[in-house]
């Protein structure tokens, strides 16, 4: 089966770097992101600083919508779906790969969007292993809540309005304790940066399986 | 018509419930009054006390509402049973609504109470915002295009994420807050008044009994949409093969309708 994930990750992650949609058009959003929030708090270094943590967070996470998106949109069109079935691949796999293509993505995107912040918005940096450890296990929730989302509304005309709705209230969780830990790294506010990454990581590893047992599901009646 | 024999007794009960309900919390109950014993004041939450009669009800609703919802996918998942799509669909659409006048009331009841609409600190009422947005989600889930199966599957899958979700976010806004304004356990309170605790405890029956009543309605209308939908072509089909029937020919129909003329 690990062959089987390996291949399906490696069709997107292929299909992804042919297209270089996710270079072309996730990463500059993202930055644009970035920059409007320093546009909203008038540039102030101060602000910009003490609030970093949770404005890098909702920016990766709207970014990862359009990551989300893209995923779904590789099955979806010359009846690719249906093709991956007939693969004789199981799903356990195809979700297993899709999300570790989606991780691999957003993990790039997610450095990308560190080395910004901490050069537009200049936070102190108290506990690098932690910021990087926050990025690590968070994002694995991101890929795997949005990976089982985004199947949920393959197929569907309206799927890019209904995507946000699902999703965004799912990765709240996410968003507050990924936004601790980093401030807990940035120094911005005193608490256990560990003991968030530790909530995130069971977020994480939930939804891998939650999203490894109803994946078939899914995958059955879109096809 | 959705109405049966139970359903309208049950129906006429609530509105004379609902009757006594607004007399016991707006005419026979005292606004909430009580002496401070360091400083003789008079404290309490005085009126603002009677939006309790409206604001826990619609909690308690909302979070059973959910629950059978959560109950309804598994058994659909387990099953594939369209009665218990039904009932989920039906029960989370008068749990959101219950969710929101719980949110509404409740940022009311604060304003005098706490002196801010809204605190970001309190686990329940941020579990519940966030319930309230998955909710919402369920419901568009519950309306995308496809096969009746399919989309039951979907909202199942949607459904039972629900409560899952619920409960991730409020461990995880107990951690980030931990702390809460909300007042603990006032049920148990001996200084509650008798009628103002009886009005409390029947406010509570009540809105769990309109629930019933409204699930019963709900579902029998979710039922006839899924019998229109299996069988709606089909006798739309036969009423039109009925009425070429009648008219042998297409030129005859045209005629007999006046297209020619």
């Amino acid at each position: 089966m690990l062959r089987d994930v390996g291949l399906i990750a490696n069709k997107d992650l292929r299909a992804e770097l042919r297209s270089r949609v996710a270079l072309n058009q996730i990463v500059p959003f993202a930055l644009l992101i970035l920059v409007l929030f320093g546009f909203a708090l008038d540039a102030d270094s101060t602000t910009l600083a003490t609030f970093t943590p949770g404005l890098y967070w909702v920016a990766i996470v709207l970014s990862a919508l359009l990551a989300v998106h893209r995923s779904v949109e590789l099955e979806a069109g010359d009846g690719a779906s249906d093709a991956l079935l007939l693969t004789g691949v199981t799903p356990v796999a195809v979700f297993l790969g899709k999300a570790l293509a989606l991780l691999a993505e957003l993990w790039l995107l997610a450095f990308f969007l560190l080395g910004g912040v901490l050069v537009l918005y200049q936070p102190p940096v108290a506990d690098l292993p932690l910021l990087i450890a926050t990025i690590l296990v968070a994002v694995i929730g991101i890929a795997a809540a949005g990976t089982l989302y985004g199947a949920l509304i393959s197929g569907q005309r309206a799927r890019e309005t209904v995507l946000p709705i699902l999703l965004l209230p799912v990765l709240a969780p996410v968003v507050i304790g990924a936004s601790r830990a980093f401030a807990d790294a940035m120094a911005t506010v005193a608490t256990n940066g560990w003991a968030w990454l530790a909530l995130l990581g069971a977020f994480g590893g939930s939804y891998l399986v939650i999203g490894s047992y109803s994946y078939g599901l899914v995958l059955e009646d879109f096809s | 018509m959705t109405g049966s024999r139970t359903t309208r007794i049950l129906g006429s009960t609530l509105l004379l419930g609902a009757v006594l309900l607004f007399f016991l919390a707006f005419v026979a109950t005292e606004p909430d009054t009580r002496i401070d014993a360091a400083s003789g004041d008079t404290i309490g939450q005085f009126d603002a006390v009677r939006l309790m009669y409206v604001h826990v009800p619609s909690a308690i609703v909302a979070y059973t509402a959910f629950f059978v919802t959560a109950v309804g996918s598994v058994m659909v998942l387990l099953r594939r049973s369209v009665w218990w799509d039904i009932v989920a669909g039906a029960s989370a659409e008068i749990g959101t609504v219950a969710a929101a006048l719980t949110l509404i009331t409740g940022s009311i009841w604060a304003k005098p109470i706490w002196n801010t609409f809204w605190r970001w600190d309190d686990v329940r009422l941020m579990t519940t915002l966030v319930l309230f947005m998955l909710s919402l989600g369920y419901l568009a889930v519950r309306r995308l295009e496809g096969t009746a199966e399919g989309r039951a599957v979907r909202s199942a899958v949607v459904g039972l994420l629900l409560i899952v979700n619920v409960i991730v976010v409020n461990r995880s806004v107990e951690w980030w807050a931990s702390e809460t304004l909300h007042q603990q356990s006032t049920i148990a309170d001996v200084e509650i008044e008798d009628l103002t605790l009886f009005t409390f405890m029947y406010s509570i029956f009540f809105g769990v009994a309109l629930y019933v009543w409204m699930l019963i309605h709900r579902f029998r209308v979710g039922w006839l949409e899924r019998q229109f939908e299996r069988f709606g072509l089909d006798d739309a089909l036969a009423a039109r093969r009925a009425e070429a029937d009648d008219h042998p020919t297409v030129d005859a129909a045209i005629d007999s309708s006046g297209g020619n003329s």
